[in-house]
């Protein structure tokens, strides 16, 4: 019955064991497919993925191009930090454009109040990997965020219509993954499935990475709907009732400003932000996500259709 | 200090409550947040549950699983405590047990193994402790829950220890069995010690988990393993102009080799052990001898790499070393070979053959692979060796015969879960068909 162990020398951090995780898994991709890509937001997730990817390629260059999936309505600060990065890593930024997939007639924009482009992105993405022969894209989900991604594997399979089905995934044994497709199916391939939103802001505080400012409390015009704090921007629309008003909010994920919500908080350095993320009574998605929000099943819904 | 990251595995039948001890752990530890708690309730009532909270629900999944009242696949789940991070992987004790036992166990170092106190130990309860001693787990819980239906009695407790101790004489590799009596219900002896069973002085199952040892615990026992992952070599003179220039200097200066032209490092994650600069080592297959130069990572060099960490090794002589070659100590050499023994556990609905072709993934390495006879299956029921097979359906397990059309690297899987472990790969339909653990080569 004696389970406990007996004390041996110091080994590895959480930290660091996901870290190595993570670092092997972006190898494999590296080895296993042609045409790789990252999707790379400036969101906390994505730029932790940037840092894991100096770590697990340099001093040589990383063999994938970075791409944004840009609904035109994201945060500005976040486009600054994103093109920011880029440049100074001396890696090559592909940004697939949602006012593209409008102009060119593959997608039609939604209107009234509530209109959003994050559907629409799905599109612009599936688009953007046939234009690139992507066979594989990287990405910054966790499994920790959503009921869906609890059964995603680290390397989830699309067919040709870059659909997911949760029901026929490839098993996933030790830290053997199954990278084979046909030609017009792809991978995508997520590094921090095994970290939680608190494991992100710790080692974004370890490896002092910047990120997007809205990360921080600041002080921003808003209005209130469904519980939620979302940013004021020309060309939003309110319902009746609704009222502009400055707030101090932070952002706990990045998405379109049209459907992520502020929290209120004045968590202003990254050590305040952890302190917050640690002792939060709320989710990431719950908080801040109106496109969880629709039904039960909204991740999973657009999870089949190819989203991210 | 020891890792502070434990991942483990659950495993029960449909109804021994697998998923009210997962709720109750993630509820005790308060990892539950506000807004799953307001849907916890939410469902709960809808359920018909009169006030009380049902637990089970906080691990519902997919559409079709809560529709059904089921799980269909594995799912991760995770919690910390002050003491260590959990990964729980979740797998359903019904469908597809073998399948989704297997992937959930391979990268588990511990399993908990759920039994009804009022049932006892089931045909269920022995092949999950089988599947997950199969699968190299050498700790076992074996939590006996609902003991607030059997009167919280000790004496049942005992009787469930010793009938689980008689089929557990089958379960080879198991260092470790601690028997806990709780009630996920009611929370006993899950997190907090239970005054209903003043009785029972040993641990509860948080403080089990959170004190284990872990795999990774002992790099000086085990031979070190290095499998070649990724050759780096350093971008073109232009491009390496251009990142100089970068407005953020600290990306550019933080590894020393990068301005050497000739710099040649082979990246990969340490499989197991611990290596050193200035180690003598020998790259398999062919049997070169060099040793350690450098220890490079993006952070700096280092004198020493543990297992599981990943790094970038840089040797005295000029090799030509690519991906699916494996680095380690002279003395200490796992065997290179092209036909070995395996079990097997099968994963698809299209059978296997003796003669069936696969392609054959083993560390960093993949090779087209015939499986030459199929020699011993396991009866699922009786956990007995029965024979030759004729074939291997969907959730069977057994020993095959297995001939590469490459030499593969190899530890026994009992020696080393990484170097001994494989899967196989339908050449047509590309799918996982087939999960190997390496017995003799």
């Amino acid at each position: 019955m004696s389970a406990v162990s007996t004390p041996t020398r110091p080994v590895l951090s959480h930290l660091r064991a996901l870290e190595s995780e993570a670092i092997y898994v972006m190898r494999e991709v590296a080895a296993e497919f042609e045409r790789p890509g990252l999707l790379f937001s400036a969101g906390k997730d994505s730029l932790v993925l940037l840092r894991l990817a100096e770590k697990a390629f340099r001093p040589g260059r990383f063999p994938f191009p970075l791409m944004h999936v840009d609904t035109g309505h994201n945060f500005p600060e976040v486009i600054a930090l994103r093109d920011q990065r880029a440049a100074e890593l001396g890696e090559r930024l592909i940004v697939a454009s949602v006012q593209d997939s409008i102009d060119r007639g593959r997608v039609v924009e939604e209107t009234g109040p509530r209109a959003s482009r994050n559907r629409l992105q799905t599109t612009t993405l599936l688009d953007a990997i046939a234009e690139h022969n992507f066979d594989a894209v990287l990405g910054g989900a966790r499994r920790d965020e959503e009921r869906a991604r609890a059964k995603e594997r680290v390397f989830s399979f699309r067919d040709d219509f870059g659909q997911w089905d949760p029901k026929n995934q490839r098993p996933e044994l030790w830290n053997l993954y199954n990278g084979r497709i046909r030609k017009g199916e792809h991978v995508r391939v997520f590094p921090l499935s095994n970290w939680t939103e608190l494991d992100v802001w710790e080692y974004i505080e370890q490896e002092r990475l910047d990120v997007p400012s809205i990360y921080y409390a600041h002080e921003r015009e808003v209005f209130e709907r469904d519980g939620m704090l979302y940013a004021w921007r020309d060309g939003a629309e309110l319902i009746d009732g609704e009222t502009v008003f400055t707030e101090s909010v932070r952002y706990r994920t990045v998405g379109d400003m049209t459907c992520t919500g502020g929290v209120r908080s004045h968590a202003a350095t990254l050590q305040e932000v952890v302190a917050e993320i640690a002792a939060t009574r709320l989710t990431e998605r719950g908080e801040t996500r109106a496109d969880d929000r629709v039904s039960e099943a909204a991740m999973e819904d657009r999870k089949k259709v190819g989203y991210f | 200090m020891t890792l502070d990251l434990l991942r483990f595995t659950t495993a029960g039948s449909v109804d021994d409550g697998k998923s009210t001890l997962i709720g109750r752990l993630l509820y005790d530890t308060k990892q539950v947040h506000d807004d799953q708690l307001v849907h916890l309730i939410e469902a709960s009532l809808r359920r018909g549950g009169e006030g009380a909270l049902d637990l089970a629900l906080l691990t519902d999944g997919l559409r079709a699983e809560r529709e059904q009242g089921i799980t269909i696949d594995v799912a991760y789940r995770y919690f910390a405590t002050e003491r260590r991070r959990f990964i729980i992987a979740d797998c359903p004790g019904h469908l597809q047990y073998t399948r989704n036992m297997a992937t959930g166990a391979s990268t588990a170092d511990l399993a908990v193994v759920l039994i009804d106190a009022r049932h006892g130990v089931v045909e269920q309860s022995r092949r999950h402790a089988f599947i997950s001693a199969l699968l190299g787990i050498p700790r076992l819980v074996v939590a006996i829950n609902k003991m607030d239906l059997v009167d919280h009695a000790e004496q049942r407790f005992e009787e469930i220890m010793a009938q689980f101790a008689t089929s557990a004489a089958q379960l080879s590799g198991v260092k470790d069995i601690t028997y806990i009596p709780i009630s996920a219900l009611q929370g006993d002896n899950v997190v907090t010690r239970s005054e209903r069973m003043d009785w029972y002085e040993g641990t509860t199952l948080l403080d089990l988990l959170e004190t284990v040892d872990v795999s990774y615990d002992h790099p000086d026992e085990i031979p070190a393993r290095f499998p070649v992952q990724w050759v780096v070599r350093p971008p073109a003179a232009t491009a390496s102009a251009a990142e100089s220039q970068s407005t953020n200097g600290h990306h550019t200066t933080r590894h020393h080799a990068q301005d050497d032209p000739d710099y040649r490092g082979y990246a990969g994650t340490l499989a197991s052990g611990a290596l050193h600069v200035g180690d003598d080592v020998v790259v398999l297959p062919a049997g070169q001898r060099t040793s350690i130069a450098a220890i490079d990572t993006f952070d700096g060099p280092l004198e020493e790499a543990l297992a599981p960490m990943s790094v970038t090794l840089r040797l005295a002589d000029n090799l030509d070393i690519s991906r699916g070659e494996l680095i380690c100590r002279p003395n200490e050499s796992p065997a290179v070979t092209r036909e070995f023994e395996a079990d097997i556990c099968w994963l698809a609905e299209q059978p296997m053959r003796p003669g069936g072709r696969y392609v054959l993934k083993h560390t960093t390495r993949q090779a087209p692979a015939i499986i030459d006879s199929l020699l011993d299956l396991v009866d699922v029921h009786s956990l007995e060796r029965v024979g030759p097979p004729s074939e291997l359906n969907l959730n069977d397990i057994a020993r095959v015969r297995v001939r590469t059309s490459a030499p593969l690297i190899v530890d026994p899987y009992d020696s080393n879960r990484r170097t001994g472990s494989f899967i196989l790969i339908d050449e047509a339909s590309n799918g996982t068909v087939g999960a190997g653990m390496i017995r003799s080569a």
